[in-house]
């Protein structure tokens, strides 16, 4: 055997042969700057308190996701942000005024039991943030529903609280919103800067698009799932969502208000728990925005975002299914039929 | 499966840990969600159920050679029905209050799969005192495994223990709803798993 290797004429190896230098920290890094101008302006609405619970739903998913895997004597994957991003989103997703316990609630169930216990990321069902929400929401119904009014001071420490624009919409209609927003173009304005109520990083809808169209840019979410999802909460809101009959309701409300435009862009197009064919990331989109509608128009709560993205998540292994391109050449079998 | 027929202390020791009829077997797991959102309620179905599993493993097994397999069914069927109408009418009269809650959880014994299963599988084919030692190991096993659950769900979804409250402040609503229950039993199920491994050099339960 002391033959010199020779360079190799020909190589034969397995795919993938072409590799790109995208790699999932990379990518995770990017959707968390993108998050930054949403946190940047929750902060600025909101006050210091802001910074405060997000930064620690980061802190303490970060170690949770950390312990967890050195305890189990793992190598620890803190390092490629996606426990980072889902303690940001978790942030996000909260009211301004919680008490501390509640992201770190929030965290454990996120991670531990929705990411970890499934088998780390890639392998979790739900999105982890939204379900540490729910899990929130369902288990302190009462402190998950204390809204701050914005101020926009810096020194939010005893703000007011107050209903949010669909939590008005839900008592007192459209009608009711408009005359607390002053008229239809301060309504607009006040929901497209984000100067109204609701979870942290959800309420400054143009900031959530500065971050969205970096996504966009760089590839990392495609057209389908936003904007099928958008496209159907704005048809539904338009149809359906009306004091005076079909084809009356206001879409832009519904489209600007709540946390669609964070879900619609951040969460449904979470990588592992959505479909991954373009024709079943379309019926995902669709199916979100279907419930959403459903829960805000007729539901007990004033806003669906997060339960309907969660019961599609459940859906998106099917849709990937059922969407599967046949077989090159392929011949479909004819059906026998029954005499 | 081992072959040596086991001794009796053997027997209830299994049906306790080796064969937890919820956490090792996953069978009855309605009940352990639908009534573990207080430890009073766990308790009273718990001991519900050592009564049914023990009365009916000695009656299937002092009948089984009288019982015509081809409608052992139906005789297995009407022996637990016996039973559970007995301890049905007996809480209905003497404990009243907690058979106002969980009334309709006594009267669904009679489609538990645990007692039947071990009316089937193992009082059918032993003699008497085995089948009575394993069908008392399988209900405090049921027992045991509603009084864990419960006490997490209780403890954590109202800070209290048998009604007695235990911790101020904002519990986790969510443990005593339905929701609750499903994450109780999965994660506690994970723990014994993990203490079967860990400590015991088992293989863990996957629901078998």
């Amino acid at each position: 055997m002391a033959t010199e290797a020779k360079t190799p004429e020909l190589i034969v190896s397995v795919s993938p042969h072409v590799r790109g230098d995208e790699t999932v920290g990379r990518i995770m890094w990017t959707v968390n700057l993108s998050l930054l101008p949403a946190f940047i302006m929750s902060v600025y609405y909101f006050g210091p308190l802001a910074a405060y619970v997000t930064g620690l739903c980061i802190v303490t998913s970060v170690l949770f996701e950390h312990f967890y895997q050195v305890s189990l004597k793992k190598k620890s994957t803190i390092g490629d942000g996606s426990a980072f991003l889902t303690g940001l989103l978790l942030g996000l997703n909260l009211p301004p005024s919680v008490p501390f316990y509640i992201p770190v609630v929030g965290s454990l169930v996120a991670i531990i039991i929705t990411k970890l216990l499934f088998g780390g990321l890639g392998y979790n069902i739900f999105n982890p943030a939204l379900i540490g929400r729910a899990f929130l929401l369902i288990s302190f119904p009462k402190l998950m529903t204390i809204w701050s009014e914005p101020t926009a001071q810096f020194v939010a420490l005893d703000a007011k609280t107050t209903a949010t624009p669909l939590g008005i919409l839900k008592e007192g209609g459209i009608a009711k919103l408009v005359e607390v927003f002053g008229d239809k173009t301060d309504l607009y304005m006040n929901l497209l800067m984000g100067s109204r109520a609701g979870s942290l990083g959800e309420t400054s809808v143009i900031a959530l698009l500065i971050g969205a169209a970096l996504l966009m840019y760089r590839g990392y979410i495609t057209w389908h799932i936003p904007f099928s999802f958008l496209a159907t909460v704005g048809v539904m809101a338009w149809a359906l969502g009306g004091d005076s009959g079909f084809f009356t309701g206001d879409p832009l409300i519904h489209l600007l208000s709540g946390g669609l435009i964070l879900g619609a862009f951040f969460m449904a197009t979470d990588y592992v728990t959505c479909p991954s064919i373009r024709k079943g990331q379309i019926i995902f989109g669709i199916g979100c925005g279907a419930i959403t509608m459903m829960i805000r128009l007729k539901g007990g709560f004033p806003e669906g975002v997060m339960f309907a993205i969660l019961l599609m998540n459940c859906f998106a292994p099917l849709i990937d299914r059922s969407v599967k391109a046949r077989m090159f050449g392929a011949i479909k079998e004819k059906k026998e039929q029954k005499k | 499966m081992s072959l040596k027929p086991k001794s009796n202390r053997e027997l209830i020791k299994n049906g306790m840990f080796g064969e937890n009829t919820i956490f090792r077997m996953a069978i009855s797991l309605c009940p352990s969600i639908a009534v573990t959102n207080g430890m009073k309620n766990g308790l009273a179905l718990g001991i519900a159920v050592v009564f049914v599993q023990t009365m009916v493993n000695a009656t299937v097994s002092l009948m089984r050679n009288f019982i015509h397999p081809k409608i052992r069914i139906p005789i297995f069927m009407l022996i637990i029905a016996g039973y559970v109408t007995i301890i049905d009418l007996l809480m209905a009269t003497y404990a009243r209050p907690i058979y106002k809650e969980i009334g309709l959880y006594i009267q669904i014994i009679v489609a538990f799969a645990s007692i039947f299963a071990r009316a089937e599988v193992f009082a059918n084919k032993n003699k008497v005192w085995p089948s009575i030692c394993d069908g008392l190991g399988m209900g405090i096993g049921f027992l045991l495994a509603m009084l864990v659950i419960s006490f997490f769900r209780e403890l954590l979804g109202k800070g209290e223990l048998f009604g007695y409250s235990l911790i101020a402040g904002n519990p986790l609503l969510i443990m005593i709803l339905p929701a609750g229950g499903f994450l109780a039993v999965g994660l506690l199920m994970g723990f014994f798993n993990w203490i079967d491994m860990r400590f015991f050099g088992g293989k863990g339960a996957s629901g078998v």
